[in-house]
Formats: structure tokens, sequence, C-alpha cells
């Protein structure tokens, strides 16, 4: 990157400005200058965005989330079993339709590998779901007891792998039998001495043998999504995150765990937040270096609206949260995340960063009141109804989003996409969200 | 003393909640009275819920607080409790579809709203629902879901409401994170309700209570 001056000298605009020439310029061949003369305007166009600028258009993500299995025959079944079938399904979707950008089939996971380690936090179609369901769902349970905040708290990476992986992958039982790594690893050999345990052997190898199938499935998905990139269509999809919050509610105790804990161990539901914080910001890091885009998608569950007061939120939910955004942007990331449900409660709380530094992707919102709050701060994304994309007309989709270009895009600060994505139905009302913006979202 | 525990109740001070109860239990006082301030200190918590004073941690707080309080005064009662209900609801998360926190903070509405909720729980086959509803004729349905795929899931199960011949005897109220008013014109329910009070209000209006 830039030689001239060292990266942690930097502030985050300039290093934000290495990782946008970067984005860029992908280290790709493309098929055609066509290609590449598309890819850099889609970028730009991104960028501008990004940046509160009037690009040429407004930009769009086309809410597709699992279609393309769906469009190619499929489901999320075959396409998490067979992934030639995964192959096709996603290319053929990049033949078919136009976009700014192309959404890879990273988030469709191999269903042998969650299997091989079976995988104890999710139900997917065919294990758990029925099979002709669209997603995975997460299984909420109180994996770890309040009583186990102190082992986070001490030594996190020991927790996932001696506590948290034993639970959550079957695969891994044995790992709870595994000693701590102590200062005397220097010397290793009681600690090896484990490693003779036929339990614990089962549980590496069955990881090795993941391991392989994981790579089996990659490969399919780089493939992918360099052919995308070929094609001239960038990635958005640079890496992801979430909220400790989230992390923690989700995965570790339970949406009725975390809400006793703030009232019962208040102190330490915050320490252990916060202990998640660096780990998460390097997590992203890592992949954004990886994928070579900036933007990191940050799901986000337990902060919305109806879920907690703007008091909880600001006293449990934000600080931490707060303290990744600004980790990742001071990295010259660009933080998007994805506010599930109604997040109008927490314009005025959220407007509090660096001026044109993240994305803000909404679902459920009075768009006017997002602009008018975070206009001037953060470029907004939603958020076509997806219940109008999933039993809508085109004609519907299309007047959908022509009031939230009117309504959005003045200025510039404005993606167009839905307000969740959709797994089935008419492929036109896709179409539809393009034609849009290429009609209603034109600059002049 | 009774109106403390109520207060008390509504305001999740729960050791004194439960010093409280032990005292007037010892007292030798009659254990329905305790549960009945009880109620109505959970009914306090849920105007509290309604009117954004309170939110999900309150409720989950206070429910398990109410549980406390009713292993308490179990030991005590000699006869069941018998309290009157305003009306049934059979209400659960559809086909598919495994998300139940909206749908517990429903069912706590309607139960401090003096509703007997029959809960299905999640991934509810369109079957059951029409099963329970014979079983316990109750006049209104409740159809949560999280996901797209809940959108046909809902509609399948008020088909099968219509295909067992009940469809003119009940109400169906849908409600859940992706859903709106398209979703209740598409699954052909009777309305769509934006949040546990909106799902009170509606349940309270079909059975004409105030």
């Amino acid at each position: 990157m830039n030689t001239e001056k060292k990266w942690a000298d930097l502030s985050w605009e300039e290093k934000r400005e290495e990782r946008f020439k970067r984005w860029l310029a992908p280290n790709v061949t493309f098929s055609s200058p066509e290609a590449e003369k598309l890819y850099k305007e889609r970028v730009t166009r991104f960028i501008k965005a990004i940046k509160l600028e009037e690009p040429d258009r407004v930009p769009v993500i086309l809410p597709a989330g699992n279609i393309p299995a769906y469009l190619a025959g499929g489901n999320l079944k075959t396409a998490m079993y067979d992934y030639d079938m995964l192959r096709r399904a996603w290319l053929k979707f990049l033949d078919e339709f136009e976009m700014d950008t192309f959404i890879g089939p990273g988030l469709v996971f191999p269903g042998k590998v969650l299997e091989i380690i079976d995988f104890k936090l999710e139900k997917w179609p065919g294990h758990g779901l029925a099979d002709h369901i669209e997603s995975y769902q997460f299984i909420e349970n109180e994996y770890v007891k309040a009583e186990e905040y102190d082992k986070l708290i001490k030594d996190p990476s020991d927790f996932w792998l001696r506590t948290f992986m034993p639970r959550a992958m079957g695969a891994c039982k044995a790992f709870e039998k595994l000693p701590q790594l102590t200062a005397f690893i220097g010397l290793p050999v009681f600690y090896l001495a484990y490693f003779a345990d036929p339990e614990i052997q089962a549980a590496y190898k069955k990881l090795m043998e993941a391991g392989v199938e994981t790579m089996k499935w990659m490969q399919v998905v780089n493939d992918v999504s360099q052919k995308s990139l070929e094609a001239g269509l960038p990635s958005f999809w640079g890496s992801m995150s979430g909220a400790p919050f989230d992390m923690i509610g989700d995965m570790l105790r339970g949406t009725r765990g975390i809400m006793m804990d703030m009232f019962q161990r208040p102190d330490k539901l915050q320490e252990a937040m916060e202990r998640l914080v660096p780990i998460a910001i390097d997590e992203a890091v890592a992949g954004a270096n990886t994928s070579g885009c900036p933007i990191v998608v940050m799901p986000l569950h337990k902060g919305t609206g109806g879920f907690m007061s703007n008091k909880q939120y600001e006293e449990f939910y934000w600080p931490t949260f707060k303290d990744i955004l600004l980790g990742l942007i001071n990295e010259g990331l660009v933080p998007m995340p994805f506010a599930e449900g109604n997040y109008e409660p927490r314009l005025e709380i959220i407007r509090d960063m660096p001026r044109s530094s993240m994305i803000w992707w909404f679902e459920h919102m009075d768009m006017a009141r997002a602009k008018e709050v975070l206009g001037d701060t953060a470029c907004i994304a939603g958020n076509v109804p997806v219940t109008a994309l999933c039993t809508g007309t085109p004609h519907d989709v299309k007047e959908r989003c022509r009031r939230l270009i009117e309504i959005c895009a003045p200025g510039g600060g404005y993606i167009l996409t839905g307000g969740a994505t959709m797994d089935r139905g008419n492929p036109d009302n896709l179409r539809a969200v393009m034609e849009a913006a290429k009609e209603f979202g034109v600059y002049k | 003393m009774s109106g403390d525990l109520v207060n008390l109740l509504a305001d999740l001070k729960d050791k004194e909640v439960l010093e409280l109860v032990k005292q007037r239990l010892g007292a030798g006082e009659d254990p329905l009275k305790i549960l009945e301030d009880s109620r109505k200190g959970m009914e306090v918590v849920g105007k509290r819920f309604a009117d954004d004073e309170y939110f999900l941690p309150e409720l989950v707080f206070s429910g398990d607080l109410l549980k406390q309080v009713t292993e308490l005064v179990k030991p005590h009662l000699k006869q069941a409790v018998e309290t009157k209900k305003l009306g049934k609801v059979v209400i659960g998360t559809v086909a598919g579809d495994i998300h139940d926190i909206g749908l517990n903070i429903v069912i706590f509405m309607l139960d401090v709203n003096g509703f007997e909720v029959y809960n299905l729980g999640v991934d509810v086959p369109a079957d059951a629902f029409v099963n329970k509803v014979k079983e316990t004729a109750a006049p209104i349905l409740g159809l949560s879901g999280f996901l797209t795929p809940a959108f046909d899931a809902m509609k399948e199960t008020v088909e099968a409401v219509e295909a067992a011949g009940m469809r003119d005897k009940i109400k169906i109220m849908i409600g859940g994170g992706q859903l709106d008013e398209d979703i209740r014109k598409y699954a052909k329910a009777d309305a769509y309700g934006k949040n546990a009070m909106a799902a009170v209000a509606l349940a309270k209006g079909w059975i004409g209570a105030k």
C-alpha cells in the first residue's frame, strides 16, 4: 500500500483512500475492456454514495438472497449439498441479471461440513427444517451459563476452544478434556500427552475432514467471485462483523439470558463485551484484507426498537458496538450495519459518528426521517419491503423504489436495496429494482 | 400491604418482592390473595410495556420474578387457582420458522391482559393449529413468523383452517418481523398487528371486551 507514510500514521480517510484504490483495481483480468470500464464505474458509484457525494446515478444492491438457487430449479438445500449446482446457479444469476454488485454464494454454507462437525447452533433445510425452507435458523439457548462469564473475560481463546466449541460442535465435545495452555508450554510433553486420548484424536480428525470438505466448497465460492470480478461486477461483501451485545446474546447466553444479565450482572456483561471488541476488529480487518473490498457487513439483532429502550441501548448496546465501528473506520474500512427490525428510535444516537464514514442499511424505517437525521452524516441503504419483493408485482416494486429514490437520493448518500433479501418469487421484481434506479435515480 | 406487592413487583424490586411474599405467607395470609396481587403487578408491567416505559428486558425479568413468587406460594395452595379469563387464543410460530422472541412478547401481553393463551411453540404445522382450535374452541388464532418462508406457511395455515370448515368461526391475526398488510392480504388473515399491543387490541375487539 502507501510506501511514503507508514500505515499507522495515516488518517482514517487516507487509509480508506488506499483501500478504495485497491477495490477499484482488483487483481483480475477483466473479460473485456467494457467489463473493466463498467467495474470502475460501479465501484465509483458506491464510493461517491459513501462519501455523501452525487454519483452518476443511485447505486443498487439487488436484494437477492438465495434466489439464484431457486431460479436455477433448486433451493437452498440443494445448493448447500451440491457444489456444482451452487456454482451453476450463481453463475446463471450473474449472467441473467443486470446489477451494480454481485453477492457471491459465500453465505450458502456447505451442508456436509455442518454435518461432519455436528453443528448444534443452527437448523437448516433437511436438518431440523423442512427441505423447501430457504434459510438457516439459529437455535437460541443458554449455551453458556451466567457463571461462565469469567472464563470468557479471563482468556477468550481458551474459552472458545474448551468451553464454547465443545457445545457448538458435537465433533469437538472432547475438547472439554483439553488442559489450558500453560506458561510451561516451552516444554510441551505433558500437554502433548492429551493428544493420545482417542476422543481428542477423533475430534481433530473430524476437524481435518471438515477442513478438506470446506476447501471443496470454498473453491466454488472463490471461482464464482473471480468470474464476477472478471465480468466487471464488484463485491460489496468485504468482510463481516457485528455488535458485542449480539455476539453474546445470540450465541452464548440467548435473549432471555442476556436480558437477565442486564439486571443481575451488568458489570460482567459489560466486561465480556469489551473483551470482544479488539478480537472482532482484528477479524473483520483480516477478512477485508483478503477480499480487497472495504465494506464490512454487520447484521444487528437485539438492539432493535421494540427490544430495548434508548437508555438501555446507550448503556449496553451502543458503547462497545461504537468501539468496533470506530476501530474499523480507523483501519480505513466502511462498516455497513444491517439494522434488523425498526431502528427509528436509535437515529439520534447512531448519528454520533465521523461524517461519511459508514453506511446504515435499514429494514423497517421511515426513510424520510432517516434521511433527515442521518443525511449529512452517513450513507443510508434500504428498504424496499421484502413482502413486496416476494409477493408483489414488478409494478409495485418499481413504484416503491421510485418513492424511496425521491426521498433518499437527493444530494447523494443513498444505496437502493431491499429491507431484507428475497429467496424466491418473481425474478422480474429484482429487475424492477434495477430499472427504477436507471429510470428515476440518475443525477443530473 | 397488598398495594406494596403490586407496586414492588411492577417496579421489579426482586429482593423486596420475595421478602414480602415470604412474610405474608409466614403470617398465614391467603396465598390466593398473594397471587392476585402478583397478577395485578404484572398487569402494571404490561401497561408500562405498552407505554414504552418498559421493554423486553423488563418483561423477561418480571416473568422470572413471577415464577419465583409462584414457586414460593405453590406449597401453600390448597385448591387449584381458577381465574376468570376474557377469552381463548391459540397461538404459535408457523411451519418452517423457529423464531419466538416476538411470539413470547405477544403471549406475555395477552396473558397479562386476561386471555387464556394456548402456545403451540415454533415451527407449528398447519394441522396442529387446526387441531388445537378444534380442541379448545378458541375464537382467535394468532400466527407468528419472522422470516420470508412464513409468508407461504401463513397462507397454508389459513387455508387449512378454511378446509376444516372453521374459517367463519375464527378470527386470525398475524404478526412478526418481516410481515405487513401485504402479507395479511396474501395469507387471507383477518388482521395484521404491528406489535404486541396491537395483538391485545385486536383480540379484545374480536371478543367484545373493553
